[in-house]
């Protein structure tokens, strides 16, 4: 069975249907990735999953059960945990509150999962007067003590420098060994190096999905989004 | 954080006894004006728990405290219930009427939600003035001394007393403030202010915003009627003026001031207001223009109102 599956996920906004008919499914376990160029539909999509925009049709079935009409915080405790693309923490209150909130909610182990991350130094530290990178983290460590069983990180690595990108990665692939991510990615070479299996969407639609050297070398895909045509 | 509990234990202590035994110090002036400054501070500290510490700004409070106001007044001068009695279904009833305006207004938020609570409020102090026959609109009820004296638990108890009355605002207040501090210090009160801090966040970590909202409200709007309550069987009385939108705005200025998000912000905020208020009375009938210059030094020094300055400067572990 899968984790994740959507059928015929619909969403439109006015005239721009921004998600499309869309069949997807998350197997347990693996990183999957989901790219695609811009208003391609992929935030929409996650949202869609998170629960935070509702479709109007289709279903979501989450371990086999059917979470299309639930709110978005009970499909968090479902198991299903997003972090935001646009940085969203508590930046006025401290590291270590930050995530002993999701801990609370997820039953995880908030100073584990700051060390997970390397910030267990600065959980006393304001969060919002952490570097953007180290902000990112702290993102990444409340989707963590969530213990979730599904993890949606939606586009982590922008803004962030290329050695805190090859952190990030390394992060990625240690979180992967215990639960399934979703990742919401535009940079490319960090999506062949994490992903098994890997969606492109294109204007609401799923194009292609595949291994990464597949994916790579689909000639729809490269004319789509590789920008070789 | 072990050591935290024990300085807040301490501090909040040391106010509450230092209340007490202003007592033996006060005239009959400061007395009363204490008494009032201890029940409005309750209304305050109400208040205080949405908007400071939840982040929801209410500009319909005036509507619970009257609830509290009115549910006293017309039970005892109406009714014929007994003090005890009327002091218990007014904090019932005001519970439930924070349930039934929060259940509504909860479904608008930001800006929506201030102009919601007002208008709630303002339909109840309408309200208030359509039925004069029983409320007595402006004038307001007077209720005797006689239906204030009354025998409890063996002991004759007469409201009257000023002593008395000062004490029973104290134990009040002392309760209100533990209420306070047991909430916000606890895990839901963590939440609370998560909500306040960043909701669609604290969503996302499958906290179910809209009940802890509705729950911020009950209380706030149950704290707020309990205040009134007091207000009116401790005082006497209870009029329209008690229900308008001055009293809807007065806790937020005294939050405020003393402090949003501080458990004794609003008792020291109301102090404070009152206090320029009464002084400034003395020299002028424009004892407003005072409120207006106390506010403006509050925005230009003091943002974070007086002890929310404390807290950033000095006192970090204040609640």
């Amino acid at each position: 069975m899968s984790l994740l599956e959507t059928r015929g996920l619909t969403r439109s906004f006015g005239g721009l249907t921004a998600v499309d008919k869309v069949d997807f499914a998350v197997e347990p376990g693996e990183i999957r990735a989901v790219i695609g160029p811009n208003g391609a539909g992929k935030t929409t999509f996650v949202n869609l999953i998170s629960g935070r925009i509702a479709p109007q049709t289709g279903r979501i079935l989450f371990a086999g059960e059917d979470i299309t009409a639930l709110p978005a915080f009970r499909r968090v405790r479902k198991g299903i945990a997003y972090t935001f693309q646009i940085t969203s923490i508590f930046g006025n209150l401290p590291v270590h509150e930050n995530v002993a909130l999701a801990a609370r909610a997820g039953k995880g182990n908030a100073t584990e999962c700051l060390t997970r991350v390397g910030l267990e130094t600065r959980s006393g530290q304001v969060a919002g007067t952490l570097a953007y990178g180290h902000q990112r983290l702290l993102e990444v460590a409340m989707g963590l003590a969530l213990k979730p069983r599904l993890l949606i990180l939606d586009e982590p690595t922008q803004g962030l420098s290329d050695g805190e990108i090859a952190g990030f990665v390394k992060l990625v692939r240690a979180i992967a060994s215990e639960t399934t991510v979703l990742l919401i990615e535009h940079n490319m070479p960090v999506v062949m190096e994490l992903a098994e299996r890997i969606t492109v969407m294109h204007r609401g639609s799923v194009l292609a999905e595949g291994t990464p050297a597949a994916i790579r070398a689909d000639p729809q895909v490269q004319s789509v989004y590789l920008g070789t045509a | 954080m072990k050591g935290d509990g024990a300085r807040i234990a301490l501090l909040h202590g040391a106010v509450l006894a230092l209340l007490f035994l202003a007592q033996f110090v006060a005239g009959d002036y400061v007395q009363l004006s204490l008494t009032r400054i201890m029940v409005l501070a309750i209304y305050a500290m109400g208040y205080n728990l949405l908007y400071g510490y939840t982040g929801l700004l209410s500009l319909g409070h005036a509507m619970f405290f009257a609830t509290g106001l009115y549910v006293a007044a017309i039970g005892t001068t109406r009714i014929g219930l007994g003090v005890p009695e009327v002091f218990l279904l007014a904090i019932a009833i005001g519970a439930l009427v924070s349930l039934a305006i929060g259940g509504l207004a909860l479904r608008a938020s930001g800006v929506a939600f201030m102009i919601v609570t007002l208008m709630f409020s303002q339909a109840a102090f309408l309200t208030i003035l359509y039925f004069g026959e029983y409320t007595r609109g402006d004038e307001g009820i007077v209720i005797a001394d006689s239906i204030r004296r009354f025998g409890f638990l063996g002991m004759t108890v007469d409201l009257a007393s000023a002593t008395l009355r000062y004490n029973l605002a104290l134990a009040l207040l002392a309760i209100a403030m533990g209420v306070c501090l047991a909430i916000v210090r606890s895990p839901l009160g963590h939440v609370l202010i998560a909500i306040r801090e960043n909701e669609s966040r604290a969503t996302m970590l499958g906290y179910d915003v809209t009940r802890y909202k509705l729950f911020a409200v009950v209380v706030s709007g149950t704290l707020s009627a309990t205040a009134g309550a007091a207000y009116a069987l401790m005082f006497a009385y209870a009029g329209s003026t008690l229900a308008s939108i001055q009293y809807s705005i007065h806790p937020l200025l005294w939050t405020l001031l003393g402090g949003a998000a501080t458990v004794l912000g609003p008792l020291a905020g109301t102090a404070v207001m009152y206090a320029v208020v009464d002084i400034a009375s003395g020299f002028t009938t424009a004892n407003l223009l005072a409120v207006g210059v106390v506010l403006i030094l509050l925005v230009l020094f003091f943002r974070k109102g007086l002890l929310g300055t404390v807290r950033q400067r000095w006192l970090p572990w204040l609640p």
